[in-house]
């Protein structure tokens, strides 16, 4: 099925929750608000002629300053039964920073719910282990979120694991064979 | 009585890597253990997290490449040709003719480069020494190719945006000819060493099963979700570069055991070397460089020494990069050896993008460990990290 | 036979510097120095401990072609065996702990190789992540630089640190 096709579908059956349809670079994607996603990402892994099977992927976008509401969840989806493709991107505001699990769904988007939720901070209601998953678990911030910092020296928001070792490196140096 | 039973029920955790040596890298795990089955694995990631993602959001287009190199460092030509093929969609261009074949005919040289790492490690984990010495001696002729290509031996950087560093000399040529005449006796070779081993067929048979259905729902890719049934190739799916030029086969497995996978790794390096084969001979002649995007390559240096216009057009393009001028956003994805390497790009029209996000196969085939590992032996463990190919610097970008 | 070691050292003869045998007996007459930074330059156990990119060059180099073996290198998986910890790769700050601790459990004498440019400064990956360079937590004995170094540049590293060992001075006590 032709994405626009699919997109359309969307629209008919959800007509409440789709905001936009836009098209680049060949590939669709629809943007919905993050109330009914989860009722949405069923619908189109259920549906028959639909039966997006393979969640390719799933990420978190930060819209700082440039788009309201901030965040974005982006889902790429995938069908191998029928080859075709689409991606829905669900507005996700700073203020209420959570979203539906689509763990349910696909089992494979454990991790990537998991690492959204680490890097930008995003919370997926309903998951089964929401923890940390690259940073360690008592990190602070999320560094993808654009107002984190970039370069190495975090100053005073420094992972304090991290300046425990350096401080034990420093005091146990004494006793260094050099 | 009742006791004893107790005691006997009692589990013990066990921690494995990020120190070990069968972790292909910094993988961790923790396992709860009731005698030798295992109960409940958690891997835990993250050990080689560079930040990547950000990096390459503070980089241009044209700067961002060499990150690339390391993520998969041991396909780091599937990962650039990744890239460029992200960057060209992102920009609406295509590479001439006979760069695609030079593309795909790296990539398959990666993939078996690859595959017999992967081969060597898989075995060494499960107790074979030997293949490992072997593997390692065609792995050191196709990074003795790579270097007489680009000068690089692991992190090549080869593949530009809009083409590819520089033309393949007919020594190269020759010798990837000769490299394709003599590598399918060179599995046959392994084979004869593993395939009828007893220990091999106990070790892998019926170890990690998992069915199509599952696997698809776990979001597996390349030979791991291959050695389940599933015919789904990106090379196949989305042919990109000359894929859709050449002819070959995609080998499915049947069970979804270590054992399928293993024989459709095997199988891929034979298609492979039939893929290298076919660009060797239809290579056809041309520009390397797409002559359409002077505003996304760098002009050639002699004429950045000589002409000013050339020069002021190298400075913008190195200080500011690339720019779109349009915001827009793209999803593509390639066949890399581990499976579906996708980069989803956001750009909102200057020369860095405003979002990187890389799907790194490894990532996601270790979130299935659990389900392949839960239930088997501790020694399966190992069989199913080596099944599922992962590298970490991908898994933790 | 025990005539010959009573003629005293006027029968000594010097096979290279420092170096002296008795003709006919079977002995050599050096520094305990000499003795100790031999046996260790040439068994040097390193531990098999990759990070990153850098641990791919690190199995080539003790695979088939390039053969660390011949060295006297053989790679060893515990700490407590291991006499040179090897840092192939990366380091990031959640990892930082974990190499530590490595290290800590390796018996004296140890010596540490920063492999690469991100183990020796960080390289590229200036990020909120990584260290820069293992230098910040371990003391380093050889930098090699590179990334990923070529092979034949580890083992000069390799080569580098066996001429560091054999220019120890009483590093062979517990009372140093």
């Amino acid at each position: 099925m032709e994405p626009k096709e699919i997109a359309e579908r969307i629209k008919e059956s959800f007509p409440a929750e789709v905001r936009e349809v836009t098209d680049f670079a060949g590939q669709t994607s629809v943007i919905v608000g993050k109330d009914s996603i989860k009722a949405i990402l069923r619908f189109l892994h259920d549906t028959p002629e639909l039966y997006f099977d393979y969640l390719a992927d799933l990420c978190g976008v930060d819209y700082l300053g440039k788009k309201e509401p901030r965040f974005e969840v982006v889902y790429n989806l995938y069908s191998i039964r029928h080859r075709h493709f689409i991606r829905i991107r669900a507005k996700v505001p700073a203020d209420d920073c959570g979203i539906e699990s689509a763990v349910d769904i696909w089992a494979g988007a454990n991790w990537h719910e998991r690492e959204c939720f680490d890097l930008f901070g995003i919370t997926f209601k309903g998951h089964p282990d929401m923890r940390r998953i690259l940073m360690p678990e008592d990190w602070e911030g999320h560094p993808l979120r654009k107002d984190y910092p970039l370069k190495s020296d975090l100053g005073l928001m420094e992972w304090r694991g991290y300046t425990d070792l350096l401080k034990t490196v420093e005091k146990n140096s004494q006793y260094e064979v050099r | 009585m009742a006791t004893a039973q107790k005691q006997l029920k009692k589990e013990l955790t066990i921690n494995l890597g990020p120190q070990h040596p069968s972790t292909h890298g910094v993988l961790r795990l923790v396992l709860d253990l009731d005698g030798e089955t295992v109960v409940k694995c958690t891997p835990h990631i993250g050990y080689l997290h560079r930040g990547t993602e950000k990096l390459g959001e503070n980089m241009t287009y044209l700067s961002a490449m060499p990150l690339m190199d390391r993520l998969d460092y041991v396909s780091s030509m599937t990962n650039d040709i990744a890239y460029c093929l992200a960057v060209e969609r992102l920009f609406g261009i295509t590479a001439p003719e006979r760069a695609q074949y030079i593309r795909t005919m790296v990539g398959e040289m990666t993939r078996i480069s690859s595959h017999i790492l992967w081969l060597g490690t898989h075995a060494l984990d499960i107790g074979a020494m030997t293949v490992f010495l072997y593997a390692f001696r065609e792995r050191e002729w196709i990074l003795d190719l790579f270097e007489m290509l680009c000068g690089a031996r692991l992190t090549v950087s080869y593949p530009r945006i809009g083409g590819v560093r520089n033309d393949v000399s007919q020594e190269f040529i020759d010798s990837l000819y000769k490299f394709t005449d003599e590598f399918p006796s060179r599995i046959l070779e392994y084979e004869t060493l593993i395939d009828q081993n007893r220990i091999w067929l106990q070790r892998t048979k019926g170890i990690g099963v998992i069915s199509a259905e599952e696997a698809i729902n776990w979001g597996l890719s390349g030979p791991t979700l291959r050695g389940s049934g599933v015919t789904y190739d990106v090379r196949k799916h989305f042919p990109y570069d000359a894929y859709d030029k050449v002819d070959f086969d995609v080998p499915v497995g049947q069970h979804g055991d270590v054992y399928d996978r293993y024989r459709c790794r095997m199988e891929e390096m034979r298609q492979s070397t039939r893929i290298i084969r076919q660009c060797l001979e239809k290579l056809p002649r041309g520009p390397i460089m797409a002559p359409d995007a002077p505003k996304l390559t760098l002009p050639p240096k002699e004429k950045v020494l000589a002409d000013m216009e050339s020069m002021i057009h190298h400075f913008v393009l190195i200080t500011k990069g690339p720019m779109t001028g349009q915001s827009g956003e793209v999803y593509s994805a390639i066949e890399a050896p581990k499976g579906e390497l996708g980069i989803y790009f956001v750009s909102d029209g200057t020369g860095r993008p405003y979002r990187m996000r890389l799907r790194a196969p490894s990532f996601v085939h270790v979130s299935a460990l659990p389900r392949l590992s839960e239930g088997a032996l501790v020694a399966d463990v190992i069989a199913n990290i080596g099944s599922v190919d992962v590298v970490l610097g991908e898994c933790d970008r | 036979m025990s005539s010959t070691i009573i003629d005293g050292p006027a029968g000594l003869v010097e096979v290279e510097e420092g170096v002296k045998i008795i003709p006919g007996a079977n002995a050599i007459v050096t520094s305990l120095d000499k003795v100790v930074n031999w046996s260790r330059e040439s068994s040097l156990w390193p531990m098999t401990f990759g990070l990153a990119c850098c641990a791919i060059e690190m199995m080539t180099t003790g695979a088939s072609h390039y053969d660390l073996d011949r060295f006297g290198i053989i790679f060893r998986a515990s700490p407590r065996q291991a006499d040179c910890l090897i840092i192939a790769g990366t380091v990031t700050k959640k990892m930082a702990p974990v190499v530590r601790r490595v290290f800590d459990q390796m018996p004296e004498p140890r010596y540490v190789i920063a492999m690469g440019s991100c183990a020796c400064s960080g390289n590229i990956y200036d990020t909120y992540s990584t260290v820069l360079g293992c230098d910040k937590f371990l003391p380093v004995d050889v930098y090699i630089p590179g990334c990923p170094p070529r092979p034949e540049a580890f083992m000069d590293g390799l080569i580098k640190l066996q001429e560091k060992i054999r220019g120890e001075h009483m590093k062979w006590g517990a009372w140093r």
